[in-house]
């Protein structure tokens, strides 16, 4: 090959090469929900109420125990799962489960769900329990408006009256 | 006599093989054997990895490390320092990505050639901990901006992480709960930037170790113009940024650097669980690799201390660290010996190559060097050429050195033309080239694999320099340049290699036969122990 067909080509092999990297890194673009979509995030860290109540120790109990162990109430460390219930316009869009953290099962509860949903205004109820028998009674109703591309976040925020949607 | 038959038959080349060389020829045909690109991926790496430290390193002196301030620092930064500024941060991505590409190349180069078993299994495997500190130092980088793109890549990232039991959604948290993230964990994330590439280095000292000299620099000619394209791609291209994170928010459409993010949309096809188990699968396939397959390999070199004077050009020469100089162990008067770790030794016989006692001007009737090869040892290889040489008629008469690793020289045999095939071009010494002649060769071919693609790293550019006398053991100022050529033939270059041996017999024959009161070969002696 002459040198100034190789001279060419090898012009050609960096152009491609720079091409490669310059389309690439932007290109396609990727739609990170479906066309007319939003998105409902639910997030919440919440630590249900322990399976078994604390219970008072009578004092024959206490004297039983090394000085150092004789904490006034027995109280078992597992806790109930806590239930999460999202309803959309009447159907259910996600029911969730999050099983205590840590070996005991005594840690908080910690759920993530992604759920698409299409634009538009719609009726959203949130339930969540967090006993032991499963009591829905923290419930949040509300009717709203998502635009496409808009991220709702359903969080509990005991501080901020329980069921946040943000 | 025949020549000594090869402990391990190599296999033919097959479609991989085939198609790397088809590349390296059109690349070839471009840059030249020696500049291919193809050639110095490894060492490209490198340099892309420097200029995206270097830039990186710019960048951050005009960066807000707080999770309000990053985007409007960057933004200020294209603004006020244009071109300097946006020019840092556009070359800051492109080297990133070149990395990738050159990476993967690399990657696919070496596996293609089975580079990946015996003393090869740990560049191999410090190999792939390098590709992952790789993508993951790549993807944190996305995320320092703080615009829509870093917001869902950051939250693309915590989804996936959070599939595994152990962070069970705590990580997402982080990124959606709350009006914005807080700068503690902006700046974990900005640690986890410089973290990482600096572990990625750490892995990179380790992929090296093992091969010597370690290639990290490609030629400067090929360095220079590579930088310049990415320069020139960053003028030309600068990096936008998306609009601000906005928590509340997902933009319809991310410019994607598919060279990074490409897990994110993969996540959105396999789910997380399914991204977890595919990456799961392909590292544990990379990684069992060397343990599931046998690649052929000549058996590891010997030392015969009684030929050692302990001169260490063997342990020079070893492009992978095999050969060790230790005191001497035996009552001969010189303070070291070479030592062989097998584990390491690929089995390439360019420390034969290397020892001066592998001269065939020895007198003794047994040729035994102070490093050979068990499956090729050099007195063989030497009646080899003796009776080979002798056999010739017509003219010119011409010996033909090969590489088994290159093309198959054997292939070029006929009543004018031997073949001697090494295991590698750089086990011929010198000293056989001379010897050649002096049997009655009137030139010798040294052929190699192709420029810089020696399939142990240095063979053909140690062939090169011992026969242009720049390196010991020397080709002797006496042999005339005229009779040797070396050329670089690729295992599926038969065809070339044989227009490059037609084209030497064709000098050969303007030069005319050899003298006839050419000096002899020396006399033998049976060789006295004790």
């Amino acid at each position: 090959m002459n040198r100034a067909l190789a001279w060419g080509l090898q012009v050609v092999l960096y152009g491609a090469f720079a091409a490669t990297l310059g389309w690439f890194s932007t290109s396609p673009a990727f739609e990170p929900l479906p066309p007319g979509h939003a998105l409902i995030r639910v997030s919440l860290k919440h630590a249900g109420q322990r399976k078994v109540a604390c219970r008072t120790r009578s004092p024959e109990e206490l004297a039983k125990l090394a000085p150092n162990m004789r904490a006034a109430e027995d109280c078992p460390r597992e806790r109930a799962p806590v239930l999460v219930k999202v309803e959309l316009d009447g159907k259910s869009v996600a029911d969730i489960v999050a099983i205590p953290s840590g070996l005991s099962r005594d840690g908080a509860s910690v759920a993530y769900r992604r759920i698409p949903v299409l634009a538009g205004t719609h009726r959203i109820r949130v339930a969540l329990a967090d006993d032991i028998a499963g009591t829905f009674d923290r419930v949040r109703e509300e009717e709203m408006r998502l635009d496409p591309g808009r991220v709702l976040v359903v969080d509990f925020e005991p501080g901020k009256g329980g069921i946040v949607l943000r | 006599m025949n020549a000594p038959a090869l402990a391990l038959a190599l296999p033919a080349p097959g479609p991989a093989t085939r198609a790397v060389e088809r590349v390296d020829a059109l690349f070839d045909a471009a840059f030249g054997q020696r500049l291919n690109p193809m050639r110095h991926l490894g060492a490209l790496g490198f340099l892309f990895f420097w200029i995206c430290c270097a830039s990186g390193i710019w960048i951050y002196v005009g960066f807000d490390t707080s999770a309000t301030g990053a985007r409007e620092s960057l933004a200020a930064m294209d603004r006020n320092e244009w071109p300097l500024g946006a020019f840092a941060r556009a070359l800051h991505r492109y080297s990133a990505d070149a990395l990738v590409a050159v990476t993967v190349l690399h990657l696919a180069r070496e596996l293609s050639r089975r580079h990946y078993a015996g003393f090869r299994r740990f560049t191999w495997l410090t190999g792939l901990v390098v590709l992952v500190a790789m993508f993951a130092a790549g993807i944190g980088g996305y995320w320092l901006p703080w615009d829509q793109l870093a917001q869902w890549s950051l939250t693309a990232t915590t989804e996936w992480f959070d599939a595994l039991p152990v962070f069970d959604g705590v990580l997402t948290r982080n990124v959606i709960a709350g009006d914005q993230v807080s700068d503690r964990f902006f700046s974990l994330l900005i640690f986890l930037h410089i973290g990482l590439p600096l572990a990625m280095l750490g892995a990179l000292w380790a992929h090296v170790q093992r091969v010597s000299p370690a290639r990290t620099h490609p030629p400067k000619a090929l360095a220079w113009c590579s930088a310049a394209t990415l320069a020139a791609l960053a003028l030309a291209k600068p990096i936008s940024l998306m609009p601000p994170a906005d928590l509340g928010f997902l933009p319809a459409r991310i410019p994607l650097d598919w060279f990074y993010l490409f897990p994110h949309p993969a996540m959105a096809w396999l789910g997380p669980d399914g991204l977890w188990l595919a990456l799961a699968a392909f590292l544990l396939t990379l990684a069992a690799l060397p343990y599931a397959s046998r690649v052929p390999r000549a058996p590891a070199a010997r030392v015969s201390l009684d030929n050692c004077n302990g001169c260490a050009r063997c342990f020079a020469d070893c492009p992978y660290d095999a050969v060790v100089m230790v005191p001497r162990t035996d009552a001969r008067p010189h303070p070291r010996q070479a030592q062989v770790d097998s584990a390491l030794c690929a089995g390439c016989g360019i420390c034969t190559g290397a020892c001066p006692s592998s001269t065939p001007f020895r007198r003794d009737e047994t040729l035994t060097t102070g490093i050979d090869m068990p499956s090729s040892p050099i007195g063989a290889l030497r009646e080899s050429l003796e009776s080979r040489t002798a056999a010739l008629a017509g003219a010119p008469r011409v010996v033909v050195f090969g590489c088994r690793w290159g093309a198959p020289a054997r292939g070029l045999e006929d009543r004018s033309t031997a073949a001697i095939e090494f295991l590698c071009a750089a086990m011929a010494p010198p000293s056989f080239v001379e010897y050649a002649l002096r049997a009655g060769a009137d030139g010798v071919l040294v052929a190699g694999c192709r420029e810089g693609d020696c399939e142990f790293r240095t063979g053909t550019a140690i062939v090169a320099e011992r026969l242009a006398a720049a390196r010991k053991p020397a080709l002797r100022a006496s042999v005339p340049p005229a009779r040797v050529r070396f050329v670089h033939a690729g295992r599926t270059d038969l065809a070339a290699l044989r227009a490059q041996l037609e084209d030497f017999r064709a000098a050969l024959a303007r030069l005319g036969p050899r003298a006839a009161d050419h000096p002899s070969l020396p006399k033998r002696q049976e060789k006295h122990h004790g």
